[in-house]
């Protein structure tokens, strides 16, 4: 039995540790801004695309990936100054449908630069090595994600905790206003926001890349809605909510693919029963219930509407 | 300031209306039938629907629904499924016996269950759904439609939905034109007919906003506390504008089935959501005008005008560069981008075309004195 | 200064003497495919050899006037909403007949914006039975789906001695669906097993999947999946270090296939309807031109390994040619009454159309990729009793 599940354990790990990295940036971007930013997922494509390009230019990949991360850095503060800044006081409708338009922009954007054509991502050595688990086989990389996730949240969490800026993140997420009265510079903190955000993408659009190594235009758009989804399973605004989300989802979504031969071999069912076909669905059902019995999600806070 | 409204500008308004459907049947009548202008009017009479549908949500009730698409799929297939011809299906549902639908009904009465079975879907939905905040609604509404896409396309549901394979053979808007013994068109009405179709709707829309209802909407929508407190019943009225705004989008989804000619789950994507709204916004969030504008402007610019920014295109013997396929999507996602960041407002703000006229005629009498 | 423009003059001047073809009279050529989307690289492939052969036979003469062939190409972005808008701009180009699309799906739903108009298409290698059937303007040169099913479920059987075969296919593509539902029947005729799956659209991850085959103790994967999503299949199976052969129809014939397989373990076996080497004159001639454009060369993938969707692309330009050419007229209804009785040898064979307008067919090509070379490799030519 446990020979059976475990593959599918395994690969829920590993794209939940990916989605876990896109979470995280639609996750602190709404703790601070109450934007749901429909352009993430994109720029989590872009990164991909831009790694295409830069390794095919012939750079080192040592040079590569920290040029495909700042870029994608730049890329994300970009998006925020020129489509979500000059909308700051405007209804929050507004900024989400200027994400919308950010995010059909970037896909067109790339769509026309490769022509449409699928780009293979390059071979990063020594993590898209095959390795074997007990019985199962797979790629370094799919190994290496949750512990890296995990650093890389610990990390987040001290910054968040320890730091100025970290800090002024949190006064900006609990209340606007008075930050801004308190001296904040709210600016600087809605960029860093943005900036550590397309940085964990960067970072999961290596990870994921490398483990699936196709990018198309649109390879952006259901990873992005997962992780908002996980993101919102997990409670809203909060980080480590967002990062069990993201392994719930992953894990899930793959049991539910699996679990037609799980129930086969377990003698409950004679023939398969075509559940695959629900995987994506089933992220979505969850996010439904999840909202109607417990809107915040699993570790969010409760949040009182003023009159 | 308002209190002698007057009646002028709508008499002009639907003077104006009617001139343009006459104008449609003129055209369809002497310009070629093959003209590229007559796809974008079907298609924009379409989404002028659809995009009206969804202002009634999210422009005057105030919920951000993003389930528009999945609502049309619904649509889209009861249409398809009630109209093939018995003759076809068994080539239609070729892997599952033809089916298990053995009857068809008129095309207007499948219409009507299309528009039936959308609301009935977000009566169900909306019970869960409706009671949840903004962005929460947005995102939950999306989830939903996806969740209907992978239902339609479940193999397990194939003798009614066909599985993943397409309906097609159903009455297309080509089939409304009149034909004589020969199979010759007479009289052409496969545009006009679509305009019909919306403008009946979008009346019906109209008339809801302008009720007692309608501006029972538009106080949740400034304010739900307050509408509250002046005694609206939130939860009965949301359902009410859910459940009408997904009426009309399931009937525009059965007017896309019949210009596609064909109805595929696949198609009815997150994407088909955004397009909807961004041209409600770009006709401007509360203006019923503004979105039947920004539709037919939108289709036309994305399917027809700006076409040849896909194309090689050579000035004298100077190649124009960066021209080649996709730069017309790249242009036109910088014009949306522009609109939405500038001119926040959009072609009509929430203004419609009577205000319009009645500004206008103000001022002239203005002048006069 | 002056002699400088007078020379920039000249040269203009000069530009039109040399395209002399130009002040002949058009006739236009449909070319109804994707070139972006999931099927973006199949689509363009396929356009190539129409290109090809429109540049080596530009002109055709149609009751004694000689026309200058245009080939109008129209985008249907792999997708049935983009497909009517596509179609419809071919109509408003008044163009005398369409080939294409590449893929079933687009194909049916272009169809009837093509009748409406009483323009006949020919379709290149759109598998689906439902393309051509019970209608009298699309017609189709290549393979049916029945046929091709039945092909693979015997290979499968016989050759590779499987008894299950786990079978994986896109959610809403009615090629794959098709496909897997004809193997299906064979298969389960000759007395194996077959399990199906469905994976939405847009899936990246295929491990799970691909975990199922092995916990079903599958002996074939079948996936007659799209290009793009066969070569995630592959280099994923190649990952999980899959030992059982992945199987696969016309769609996967493309050397994009090929390279993602190489230096790997997975076998990956296709039929297909041409095999480079049957046709040398075809294949230089076609390199050459590859050669000579680099554009053309990234279209194909960067290299000038031939996909049999070009030669059936250029197979369909000369099967519309001839049409034309019996017909006598650039009318489409002329044309589209001219084509049942079309018959050429092609590169890909001899091609005649039946009674529902598809080309007979009685063999078809079975490929393996060589894991060291990325090339594709001829097995054998199958045939169904």
């Amino acid at each position: 039995m446990w020979d059976t599940i475990f593959p599918y354990l395994l690969s829920g790990i590993s794209v939940g540790g990916q989605y876990a990295l896109i979470a995280i940036g639609y996750t602190m971007v709404y703790g601070i801004l109450r934007l749901i930013n429909f352009a993430h997922g994109d720029v989590f494509m872009v990164a991909g695309i831009i790694m295409v390009y830069i390794a095919a230019s012939g750079l080192p990949l040592w040079l590569c990936i920290p040029l495909v991360l700042l870029i994608t850095v730049a890329v994300g503060f970009l998006i925020e100054r020129a489509a979500y800044r000059p909308l700051r006081s405007a209804p929050r409708m507004s900024v989400m449908i200027s994400a919308i338009g950010v995010s059909y922009m970037l896909q067109n954007l790339v769509l026309y630069i490769t022509g449409g054509l699928n780009k293979q991502y390059p071979t990063i050595p020594g993590i898209s090595d095959t390795v074997a688990i007990g019985a199962a086989k797979t790629k370094v990389v799919t190994v290496i994600t949750p512990f890296l996730v995990i650093i890389l949240v610990v990390a987040l969490v001290m910054l968040i905790n320890k730091t100025k800026i970290g800090m002024a993140m949190r006064a900006v997420s609990k209340d606007f206003e008075t930050s801004q009265l308190m001296g904040i510079k709210i600016n600087n903190v809605i960029s860093m926001t943005f900036i550590i955000g397309s940085f964990l993408a960067g970072v999961g659009s290596i990870l994921f890349f490398t483990n699936y190594p196709t990018v198309i235009q649109t390879s952006g758009a259901m990873p992005g809605l997962k992780a908002f989804v996980a993101a919102v399973f997990g409670g809203i605004g909060s980080i480590p909510g967002a990062v069990i989300g993201a392994f719930i989802i992953g894990i899930m979504e793959n049991i539910i693919k699996g679990l037609d031969v799980i129930l086969f071999k377990a003698g409950v069912i004679s023939a398969p029963l075509g559940l695959a076909t629900f995987s994506d669905a089933f992220s979505f059902a969850l996010l439904i219930i999840i909202l109607v019995v417990k809107p915040t999600g699993l570790f969010g806070e409760k949040v009182t509407d003023k009159v | 300031m308002n209190q002698k409204k007057s009646k002028t500008p709508m008499i002009i308004t639907l003077v104006l209306v009617a001139a343009i459907y006459v104008a449609v049947f003129i055209a369809e009548q002497t310009l070629p039938a093959n003209s590229m202008l007559f796809t974008v009017l079907k298609k924009g009479a379409t989404y002028a629907l659809v995009a009206v549908s969804m202002n009634l949500l999210n422009g005057f009730t105030g919920i951000f629904s993003l389930g528009q698409a999945g609502f049309m799929l619904v649509g889209a297939y009861m249409y398809g499924i009630f109209t093939i011809p018995i003759a076809q299906r068994a080539s239609v549902y070729q892997y599952f016996d033809g089916g298990m639908i053995q009857f068809t009904v008129p095309v207007i009465v499948a219409m009507i269950l299309a528009g039936l079975a959308a609301a009935f879907f977000a009566f169900l939905i909306g019970l869960p759904v409706l009671r949840l905040k903004s962005d929460y609604l947005a995102i939950a509404t999306l989830g939903f439609a996806e969740i209907i896409r992978a239902i339609f396309q479940w193999n397990g549901l194939g003798p009614i939905t066909n599985g993943s394979n397409m309906l097609r053979s159903f009455p297309s808007f080509n089939d409304f034109n009149i034909r004589d013994g020969q199979g010759n068109v007479t009289v052409y009405l496969s545009t006009l007919i679509p305009f019909l179709m919306a403008g009946v709707c979008i009346l019906l829309i109209v008339l809801l906003i302008n009720s007692s209802y309608g501006r029972a909407l538009k106080a949740i929508r400034d304010d739900e506390v307050a509408a509250e407190a002046m005694g609206i019943n939130l939860a009965h009225h949301k359902r009410l504008a859910f459940c009408v705004s997904s009426f009309f989008a399931g009937v525009g989804g059965a007017m896309l089935a019949m210009y596609q000619t064909t109805v595929q789950a696949k198609s009815f994507t997150s994407a088909m959501t955004y397009e909807i709204l961004l041209i409600v916004v770009i006709g401007g969030i509360g203006s019923v005008t503004g979105s039947v504008l920004s539709s037919f402007l939108f289709v036309a610019c994305s399917e027809w005008w700006l076409r040849f920014l896909d194309e090689k295109q050579m000035i004298g013997t100077f190649e124009v560069p960066l021209l080649r396929n996709g730069f017309r999507l790249v242009v036109f996602s910088v014009i949306i981008m522009i609109v939405v960041l500038f001119f926040r407002r959009g072609i009509m703000g929430d203004k419609e075309l009577p205000d319009l006229l009645s500004r206008r005629m103000k001022s002239e009498g203005r002048r006069k004195k | 200064m002056k002699k400088l423009i007078a020379l920039v003059l000249a040269l203009m001047m000069l530009v039109p003497a040399f395209s002399v073809a130009d002040d002949l009279p058009v006739i236009k050529i449909g070319v109804y495919e994707p070139a972006s989307g999931d099927s973006g690289a199949g689509g363009k492939q396929e356009t190539l050899g129409v290109q090809y052969a429109n540049a080596k036979t530009p002109t055709v003469e149609i009751g004694g006037t000689t026309y200058k062939v245009e080939l109008v190409m129209a985008d249907n972005g792999s997708s049935t909403d983009k497909a009517p808008s596509a179609a419809q701009k071919l109509v408003s180009e008044n163009v005398s007949v369409v080939l294409g699309s590449y893929g079933s799906g687009v194909s049916i739903a272009g169809s009837d914006y093509f009748k409406d108009a009483n323009i006949p298409a020919i379709g290149l290698t759109c598998t689906n039975p439902q393309v051509t059937a019970g209608n009298s303007h699309y017609f189709r040169v290549c393979f049916l789906d029945p046929f091709q099913g039945t092909v693979l479920a015997n290979y499968a059987s016989k050759e590779l001695g499987a008894t299950t075969v786990y079978c994986l296919g896109e959610l809403g593509n009615d090629y794959d669906q098709g496909l897997i539902t004809y193997f299906k029947q064979a298969f389960e005729a000759l007395g194996g097993m077959v399990i199906v799956d469905s994976f939405p659209t847009g899936t990246a991850d295929f491990t799970s999947y691909l975990t199922n085959a092995t916990g079903y103790n599958a002996d074939v994967f079948f996936c007659p999946v799209s290009i793009a999503y066969s070569t995630q299949i592959i280099q994923q199976a190649s990952a999980q270090g899959l030992e059982i052969a992945i199987l696969g129809g016309d769609t996967l014939d493309s050397n994009v296939v090929a390279d993602a397989d190489k230096g790997t373990n997975v076998k990956v076996v296709i039929t297909t309807f041409y095999q480079e080497g049957a046709n040398a004159e075809f294949d230089e001639g076609f390199k050459a031109w590859l050669n000579e454009n680099p554009d053309m060369m990234t279209n194909n993938g960067g290299n000038d390994v031939i996909s049999a969707v070009s030669v059936m692309g250029y197979d369909g330009y000369y099967v519309a040619l001839a049409a034309l050419q019996a017909a006598g007229s650039t009318d489409g209804a002329a044309v589209m009454a001219a084509l049942p009785s079309v018959e050429i040898d092609g590169v890909s064979g001899h091609i005649k159309f039946d009674e529902t307008g598809d080309a007979v067919r009685t063999s078809a090509f079975v490929k393996t990729v060589n894991n060291e070379t990325g090339e594709w490799q001829f097995v054998t030519e199958q045939t169904v009793d």
